[in-house]
């Protein structure tokens, strides 16, 4: 039996604050923590579950609810319950995609992206990931009776700058530092890695609820680097579910579904999933509508994404320069390889049925709580982390095309240098325009920056000389820098994050969760001590009404001074304590009151009775 | 009216007295007392923390029992007051706990619960 509090002593010194790994996910996450040598998952929600559904649900008071009661609460509130939030960290407007079944507001206007909830202000996906991480730091705070500060956090291998930055910022708005960002194959290479020592080249098949990532594997003596990666950042179980999801709506018939309706399918159809993983044939009933669905219409359903899948696999292995025979292993990762159906694509892939020694859906928290503690510096094993950046850094060129700097798959950190120069006479400015991509047209590229270089000295074109210096940090995170050699003139580079949130603007929202968590105790105690005083007082009102006899003009005169006294400090003040002390010093007053009501009260219950009565 | 006038104490049971006065006698101590306090985290989003205190700091409120003192500042009382603490021994596990009145939902860890 757990849940009994211990005391702590003070003298005594605190065990190190541990730091944590964060399996950040599209449907669920996750946190882990190494003790005494060895990852495991931390209970983070009702029931004992190590699984935080990544469900935040904002209601109408202002109060956020993350996990599994937000996940009830999204039959009720589909458009204040976010979820699959993820999917849109990073993104602009114009890459929102309307889905069919996506049931959340737009905010309207200009700025970021972000969704209409009640109880407040637009929510952008940065900060609704915020939560998620916060809820996981609180309950891992809790779960280890230790603070915790600082945080490894899972992003999938595709993910690009803007989409690791928001990532990074979200874990900083949670109040963690963030120590790395780590790619999640390469997190789950990390957990097999340490534990099964092996050697040889594998692939870590990651299907989790909103991602496909593939990752192709070199371990040698201890060390290992991902060769390749390749995936598709916009497919998971959700798209099972919502594949499911439409084919039943078809099926029956439904036109215009109601977000409720929405909401109740999507949730049976991950169920029919699920079910189907187990039996091999499952009875689904909705509203006045019914089916038997067998596995056969379930592979049919999905196969569009078994196309996807496959090219993606065989796009990693020729990144890699391996054919599928010399995959020795192929590592299961995410919920979504449950499914018989997907165990049997692997296997159609790569020749051999994929392996899964560690929980699949806790690989990922496992091996980021690895790299967490390593990072932490009290190691025994050296373990060198090799990864590399998931796509092309470059910059726009002359005529919109694409000059690559830093190709596809480098190992990070990196760095790389161009020379570029002017293309008219006495230019005095350049446009550097940084993209990501492996299109060759920059306007097909993802735009990370944009900025200026100016002070060129004025002369004939093809003289300047312009340095520009890319560097890839261990984050996977990209800073730029511009120099025109002649002069020295540098250029102070602020890549905007395409989440459209700046430093300050983060900082501001930092400190101002930190001013209004103060703000909001202060208003609770003056509520609560509002309320006090006005149930004192009707209670004395009352009672000086109905027990009129038993008060003395003079008292009741200076008893009602006193509560009057009381009901004008109610209007004005706005410190609780100035109130609290009022009520006390009205509760005294009234005390020798009280009493006589007490005393006549239990005489009237004993008049007519004899004492042996009782 | 009677409920006016009865202040809300935090109240030590006799297991937890008798528990907190070995423990402070172990601890060489006996003039210190137990700091309880509230805070955000925990599965159901509050949760207790308990520590020992030389003495106590700035609005604390104080509840003693015959020398055995617990301190609570303010912000926690809101969430505290009206519980009582016991002490608990079973074959597996020997610890406190809070029976707090203000608690709507409490949680499986024990040291968490919510509003």
């Amino acid at each position: 039996m757990s849940g009994l509090l211990q005391i702590r002593d003070p003298q005594k010194p605190l065990p190190p604050a541990p730091a944590i790994g964060v399996d950040l996910g599209t449907t669920h996450s996750l946190v882990a923590v190494v003790t005494q040598g060895k990852p495991s998952c931390l209970v983070v929600d009702e029931d004992n579950s190590q699984v935080l559904p990544s469900v935040v649900h904002y209601s109408a008071n202002g109060s956020v609810v993350v996990g599994k009661y937000a996940k009830q609460l999204a039959f009720q509130f589909p458009e204040d319950t976010l979820a699959s939030v993820k999917r849109f960290m990073g993104k602009s407007r114009s890459e929102f995609e309307a889905k069919r079944l996506a049931s959340y507001r737009l905010a309207p206007g200009e700025g970021p992206l972000a969704f209409q909830v009640s109880g407040g202000p637009a929510v952008t996906p940065l900060e609704v990931s915020a939560e998620i991480l916060r809820a996981l730091k609180q309950r891992a705070h809790a779960a280890l009776s230790s603070k915790i500060t600082q945080a490894v956090i899972s992003v999938p291998a595709y993910f690009d700058n803007a989409q690791r930055q928001a990532t990074q910022d979200a874990g900083r708005l949670a109040g963690l530092e963030v120590l790395r960002l780590i790619n999640e194959p390469t997190a789950a290479a990390l957990a097999y890695g340490l534990q099964s020592k092996k050697q040889g080249c594998f692939a870590v098949f990651d299907l989790g609820g909103g991602t496909f990532d593939i990752s192709i594997l070199k371990l040698t003596e201890g060390i290992f680097e991902v060769k390749a990666t390749a995936g598709d950042s916009a497919l998971g179980g959700d798209d099972f579910d919502l594949s499911i999801a439409c084919a039943l709506l078809e099926k029956w018939n439904i036109e215009n579904p109601t977000p409720l309706q929405r909401q109740a399918l999507l949730s049976a159809a991950r169920q029919l999933k699920e079910q189907l993983s187990q039996e091999t044939s499952v009875d689904i009933c909705f509203e006045e509508h019914s089916a038997t669905v067998v596995r056969d219409d379930l592979k049919q359903w999905i196969e569009p994404f078994f196309k996807r899948i496959n090219f993606a696999c065989k796009r990693a292995l020729k990144d890699a320069g391996l054919a599928e025979g010399e995959i020795q292993e192929v590592v299961l990762v995410g919920g979504s390889t449950r499914m018989p159906e997907v165990q049997h694509w692997v296997e159609k892939i790569f020749g051999k049925p994929g392996l899964w020694e560690v929980d699949p859906e806790k690989v990922v928290a496992l091996g980021a709580a690895i790299q967490a503690h390593l990072l932490c510096g009290t190691h025994d094993a050296e373990v060198l982390l090799l990864d590399v950046i998931p796509l092309s850094l470059g910059l726009e060129t002359m005529g919109g095309m694409t000059e690559k700097l830093l190709p596809r798959n480098s190992t990070i950190p990196a760095r790389a240098t161009q020379t570029f120069t002017t293309f008219k006479d006495g230019q005095s400015g350049m446009e550097i325009h940084v993209v990501q991509g492996e299109r060759e047209s920059a306007k097909d590229c993802r735009s990370l920056a944009k900025f200026h270089l100016k002070g060129i000295p004025p002369m004939a074109a093809g003289l300047a000389r312009v340095e520009v210096r890319f560097a890839v940090d261990a984050n996977g995170l990209l800073s730029v820098e511009a120099q025109e050699l002649g002069t020295g003139i540098q250029q102070e580079v602020a890549i905007q994050p395409s989440h459209g949130l700046s430093e300050e603007t983060i900082e501001r929202m930092i400190k101002a969760s930190i001013v209004h968590a103060q703000e909001d105790i202060f208003s609770r105690l003056l509520i609560e001590q509002q309320i006090e005083a006005r149930r004192v007082l009707a209670e004395l009102h009352k009672q000086m009404k109905a027990h009129a006899d038993l008060l003395s003009a003079e008292e009741a005169t200076s008893l009602w001074e006193a509560s009057k006294q009381l009901e004008a400090l109610l209007e004005t003040t706005q410190e609780a304590a100035k109130l609290r002390q009022a009520v006390l010093a009205l509760d005294n007053q009234a005390k020798g009151f009280v009493e006589r009501i007490m005393n006549h009260s239990i005489q009237s219950v004993l008049q007519g009775h004899s004492m042996t009565e009782f | 009216m009677a409920e006016m006038a009865t202040e809300k104490t935090v109240h030590i049971t006799d297991s937890a007295f008798g528990r907190l006065q070995k423990l402070l006698a172990e601890r060489q101590t006996p003039s210190a007392g137990l700091k309880i306090s509230v805070r955000g985290g925990g599965c159901s989003g509050l949760s207790y923390g308990m520590e020992w205190a030389d003495a106590p700091e700035g609005d604390d409120l104080v509840f003693e029992r015959s020398g055995v003192r617990i301190f609570v500042d303010p912000k926690s009382y809101l969430y505290l007051a009206g519980s009582e603490l016991v002490y608990v021994e079973t074959l597996t596990a020997a610890g406190f706990r809070l029976n707090n009145p203000n608690a709507k939902a409490n949680c499986g860890c024990g040291k968490s619960f919510s509003c």
